[in-house]
């Protein structure tokens, strides 16, 4: 009844110029998400990778679970010392990562052109 | 084309995860009837799917043998939506709920889980546990209301 969540890696340059590796999610993030989001998190090189973007723009369920896998994510990073950013929440969504202090340990952007501009 | 009648619309899940999505699709539908606005249905979309949740695992602790009951009340300016239980896992709620302390989670002080009762609180206008007698029935009330100035 989920939607399977995918993920794929991009690795982009910023116009500043830093390497950013953008972790693109696609259909719902849940209980079941976990290989998806945290999986392939673990996946990345941790001592190349110091910037990540979390593309949600395909992403059209989140529940408390899937943020939770989320935070997950994020405290790894930080462990990591990789600062962590996202983009392509819905207005929803924006409010409901604002609502829980996601927003204190990740930037959220609405595009990734916004994002990609800002590091 | 806005309903204003009082209606009652029934559905029955499964305790199986995912099958929350059916709550939140039918609670979208009557609020659209009833004339809510697309932020308050996300809002109650989420609260709704928060409630089925805890309800398929906690209530039910994901027994198959085990539905989850919904059932959205409408009058002609708020909609309730329970969600009830057929276990007996499901607590009766304390009182107000605090906003999760994302800096404990950070710091692995506090589950990165366990925000599902918070959203459900912080979404809609009124949220009611209600332990049911011999721990059967137990439900889950929201109501979201709706804005007459917006």
């Amino acid at each position: 009844m989920q939607s399977e969540t995918k993920s794929r890696v991009d690795q982009l340059t910023s116009p500043a110029g830093h390497p950013v590796t953008v972790l693109r999610f696609e259909g719902d993030i849940a209980s079941t998400s976990k290989e998806a989001v945290l999986g392939t998190y673990q996946a990345l090189p941790k001592s190349d990778v110091k910037i990540i973007l979390l593309d949600f723009s395909k992403v059209d369920y989140i529940n408390s679970s899937g943020i939770a896998l989320v935070i997950q994510l994020l405290i790894e990073a930080a462990n990591a010392g990789q600062k962590v950013y996202a983009f392509g929440l819905s207005a929803h969504f924006t409010k409901v990562f604002t609502m829980v202090g996601i927003t204190k340990y990740a930037g959220l952007y609405p595009t990734q052109n916004d994002a990609l501009a800002d590091l | 084309m806005t309903e204003s009648k009082s209606t009652t619309v029934e559905v029955r899940l499964p305790s199986r995860m995912g099958y929350e999505k059916v709550a939140m699709g039918t609670a979208s539908a009557v609020a659209k009837l009833m004339g809510f606005r697309e932020d308050r249905i996300e809002d109650l979309k989420t609260a709704v799917a928060e409630a089925c949740i805890n309800a398929i695992e906690h209530g039910n602790r994901l027994n198959e043998k085990l539905s989850v009951g919904v059932v959205l009340s409408s009058d002609a300016d708020s909609l309730e939506v329970k969600v009830i239980d057929d276990g007996t896992g499901t607590k009766k709620h304390p009182g107000k709920l605090e906003r999760p302390d994302i800096d404990r989670k950070m710091l692995g002080e506090e589950d990165p889980r366990g925000m599902g009762m918070f959203l459900i609180q912080a979404l809609v206008d009124e949220a009611e546990w209600v332990a049911g007698t011999d721990g059967k029935s137990s439900y889950v009330r929201l109501v979201i209301r709706l804005d007459k100035d917006a």
